[in-house]
């Protein structure tokens, strides 16, 4: 696959930026990503599929949250530094607003004896949702056997050992690097 | 300790957090947890994990559980620090990546990388989703409606708030 440019000259203001990915924020309830397609690719009309896919791909690879990182090279991309604050200010302001309107009104109430059921129960299913996304994205690994040994040792080393993340870092993720380089070339 | 050491605490520890977050912010909760709960005490892991399905209740990107802990230990103030903190380090790289991108153009380096980082990203979610589990599972029935959640999850395609929802209300309802 080749990473291609998205296209120069195509200029989008910030306010612009600041209001498709606030508007992505609010409507994308526990994964914003098919949001995103929908409102860059569809709505909005700023970008081809390839092109989504190109960011995204750059987005994977680099640390921080993957839609936060996408909504960082969109807005470069269209609006240079401006655009790129304009755009991540927009995908998390309002949400976290919100999320700690809904965590005030949650300690409000935090004693009473449903509220710290509905916490246990809320907070169990949250879990469920975790480990079933965790699931799902092993699924491609399963007829990969050097795919499949990084991922068990990282949850060995992680959930098991408890080890620090970046020893992680700084083992697992160079070897599955090297054994992907390796491999390709056998 | 004074407000200024924690958040100069805050800063340092989402700032760091976010560096090593390969595979968004669910790869790092674990490690947020180490932080937060075992290294610096501000919080007890239930209260963690009840702030995480919070987050996960709320619209929004999943790094808003930063805001949210932020805010849990040092008011507005924290969750503004914490935001800033977990948020500047990866825009940087991305920005500078954005205007860098032409010169790879063509290259098919990002695809082999992503390879080599995916499995060590669902490693750590998988490790995420057995910490919260671990730590929700405070009774059989909390115990089963994570396990009905993870089935429902992987079988149905329907939004994440239903199971939330239903959760929510077995919970109410003094279910749980």
């Amino acid at each position: 696959m080749t990473v291609q440019d998205l296209p120069e000259g195509r200029k989008v203001s910030p306010a612009s930026l600041f209001m498709a990915f606030a508007g992505i924020s609010l409507i994308g309830f526990g994964g914003v990503l098919p949001w995103v397609r929908w409102m860059l690719v569809e709505k909005r009309g700023w970008m081809t599929d390839e092109e989504l896919v190109n960011a995204l791909s750059v987005s994977q690879i680099l640390p921080g949250g993957n839609v936060m990182n996408i909504a960082v090279f969109v807005g470069t991309r269209f609006g240079g530094f401006t655009g790129a604050a304009a755009a991540l200010t927009g995908l998390v302001l309002l949400p976290s607003v919100i999320v700690i309107g809904i965590g005030v009104i949650a300690e409000t109430f935090a004693q009473q004896p449903a509220v710290q059921g509905l916490f246990r129960a809320v907070s169990a299913a949250a879990a469920g949702l975790i480990i079933a996304m965790g699931l799902r994205m092993s699924w491609r690994f399963r007829v990969d056997p050097r795919a499949l040994t990084a991922m068990l040792a990282t949850v060995i080393a992680m959930a098991v050992l408890k080890l620090p993340l970046i020893v992680i870092l700084a083992t697992i993720l160079p070897a599955s690097l090297a054994a992907v380089v390796l491999g390709r070339r056998a | 300790m004074s407000d200024r050491g924690v958040l100069g605490e805050l800063t340092v520890q989402f700032a760091l957090l976010s560096l090593m977050a390969f595979g968004g912010i669910i790869a790092v909760i674990p490690e947020m947890h180490k932080a937060v709960v075992d290294s610096h005490h501000w919080m007890s892991s239930k209260t963690f994990v009840t702030l995480f399905a919070l987050a996960q209740a709320a619209p929004g990107p999943n790094v808003i559980v930063v805001a949210l802990i932020g805010w849990n230990v040092a008011g507005g103030t924290g969750a503004l620090v914490s935001m800033l903190a977990v948020s500047t380090p990866p825009f940087l790289i991305t920005y500078v990546a954005a205007r860098g991108v032409d010169r790879v153009k063509g290259q098919d380096w990002y695809r082999l990388v992503e390879r080599g980082i995916a499995p060590v990203t669902v490693g750590l979610v998988l490790s995420s989703g057995l910490l919260l589990g671990g730590v929700a599972a405070v009774s059989w029935q909390a115990i089963a409606i994570t396990a009905l959640t993870a089935v429902a999850a992987l079988r149905w395609k329907g939004s994440p708030l239903i199971a939330l929802g239903l959760a929510a209300v077995a919970g109410l309802a003094g279910l749980v």
